[in-house]
């Protein structure tokens, strides 16, 4: 491989997506965008579904299931839809599961390829842009069924808060001042976070409230994925602040969804041996 | 038609030797070194924002003198190089050993076919995987394409055999700890008529910590404190 080397005019700058496509290092057609030539997608390829963000007192709470539903089966018990974008920040994506990896994989090399050409990093608002740059670019696939609709959030090192961004399929991108869910369960995980929801909580009452979200969602909507004890397998919850971007550990999430489970008992009116 | 006046070709590689060696000589110097936790470059840089040392990848840094558009020119290139690599293959299969290769390629295509050489000396150091520093590796690469694997540590730039004795003399046997070499590092660089403070310097290290990003730059408080300590 030899040194990509170009001219002052056509000179990609730190743009990786314009690299990939001026070396022709990517996929045929460029990295995303490059429409299927089928008049319809193939119905049944693995989706990931609900992904939430809520703001708290100094930072961002994310969290996504871990089901993949391919049609009526569930092609996968672990798949992961929360990744950190950078040091800051994070994304969570819902729909298609193989061009929604590959967004992200791009996402989190143009925002490293940029810091290291330019010399710093992008502003979280710039980043916000990129991605969904980037929605847009797969519009194409997605009105062939391919749709990938992200959620991103992270701490705005300037501002010294936490945000949050929406996006649709056409890359439109909405700023949403506390809570944000994305995916086909995300009617009822929003409900949930939009009734616990105060403002300037603490993260550990953020972090159940996303558990608790992703519970209630996974009762609902057949494509979530519910706390699975058998398999020791629990929503991927990360928090990002001041320090960074940290995925918190299975130890911490099985205590909580175990609280979380006998509150529901409870509530019900017992110690879950009666209910039915 | 006129004809062109005939050169050796000795005397034409010869003329551009020396001038690359000039361009290069008139820039201030570096010195990159292998500590326990990793591997440190200090160079000597009045400008808190043009940079000489920087990232490449995970584990690999890029260092240049010389000419400053033309070796941050390199240090985009690399950048690409292993980007792109790293995303059509893996993170673990972008090493330094192929990106000294590639930049050897490039500049000994310039230096022979080119009017002008590149006025460069630049250095790829990557840290090994495992902790104990065997797959170090610090490629010493000169304007004309030259690549030299360089040991334990080098020094980059013009009087580079001053600054060689010096540190040799200087710098503790392996294992050294970073404030150790760093001292070392800054007193070669001065020499003995100077002293230079943090604000002068520009030093940076591959850390074999727990992150995947080894690289981070010290900051002036840091160098600051190790070199009154």
């Amino acid at each position: 491989m030899s040194l990509p080397r170009f001219g002052p005019h056509d000179d990609p700058g730190p743009d990786f997506a314009a690299l990939l496509r001026l070396t022709g290092a990517g996929p045929e057609g460029g990295p995303l965008g490059a429409a299927v030539r089928h008049p319809q997608a193939p119905p049944e390829i693995p989706h990931g579904t609900t992904c939430v963000a809520v703001r708290y007192g100094s930072g961002v709470v994310m969290a996504g299931d871990r089901r993949a539903t391919a049609g009526h089966l569930i092609s996968n018990h672990r798949i992961e839809k929360v990744f950190p974008a950078d040091r800051h920040s994070g994304v969570a994506i819902a729909g298609a599961a193989g061009p929604s990896a590959e967004m992200v994989r791009l996402f989190q090399l143009q925002l490293e390829h940029y810091e290291k050409v330019e010399g710093m990093p992008i502003s979280l608002e710039g980043k916000a842009n990129q991605l969904g740059q980037m929605v847009r670019a797969n519009l194409p696939s997605a009105l062939q069924g391919l749709v990938v609709v992200p959620i991103f959030a992270g701490f705005d090192t300037a501002a010294s808060k936490g945000r949050i961004f929406e996006y649709d399929v056409t890359g439109g991108r909405y700023e949403e001042r506390d809570h944000a869910a994305t995916g086909s369960g995300s009617l009822h995980a929003d409900t949930v976070v939009k009734l616990g929801y105060r403002p300037s909580m603490a993260r550990a009452a953020a972090t159940d409230l996303v558990l608790d979200a992703l519970y209630v969602a996974s009762d609902a909507d057949s494509a979530t994925g519910g706390p699975d004890p058998v398999r020791d397998v629990f929503p991927v919850v990360a928090v990002i602040d001041a320090d960074g971007y940290v995925r918190l550990d299975d130890a911490e999430l099985r205590r909580r969804t175990e609280r979380l489970l006998r509150r529901h008992r409870s509530r019900r009116g017992g110690d879950g041996a009666s209910a039915s | 038609m006129t004809m062109p006046f005939y050169a050796p070709p000795e005397q034409m590689m010869k003329d551009k030797a020396d001038y690359a060696q000039k361009g290069i000589a008139r820039g201030r110097s570096l010195v990159a070194f292998r500590y326990g936790g990793g591997i440190a470059i200090v160079a000597e840089n009045t400008s808190s924002t043009l940079r000489k040392v920087s990232e490449i990848y995970d584990r690999i840094a890029f260092a240049g003198v010389g000419r400053y558009n033309e070796f941050d020119q390199l240090r985009i290139a690399g950048v690409r190089h292993a980007d792109l690599k790293g995303f059509a293959f893996s993170r673990e299969d972008v090493d330094a050993r192929s990106l000294a290769n590639a930049y050897a390629q490039s500049l000994g295509q310039v230096f022979t076919h080119e009017f002008k050489p590149m006025e460069v000396e630049i250095l790829v150091a990557e840290i090994g995987l495992d902790g104990d520093g065997r797959g170090d590796q610090l490629f010493h690469i000169l304007y004309d394409g030259t690549v030299v694997d360089e040991d334990d540590w080098v020094v980059l730039g013009g009087e580079t055999e001053e600054i060689s004795e010096r540190f040799e003399e200087a710098l503790p046997d392996a294992p050294r700890s970073l404030a150790e070499g760093v001292r070392a590092a800054v007193a070669a660089l001065a020499g003995p008529d100077r002293t230079l403070s943090a604000q002068s310097l520009e030093a940076a290290v591959l850390d074999r910590g727990k992150d995947r990003r080894a690289f981070r730059r010290l900051t002036d408080d840091e160098v600051a404190a190790i070199l009154d300590a």
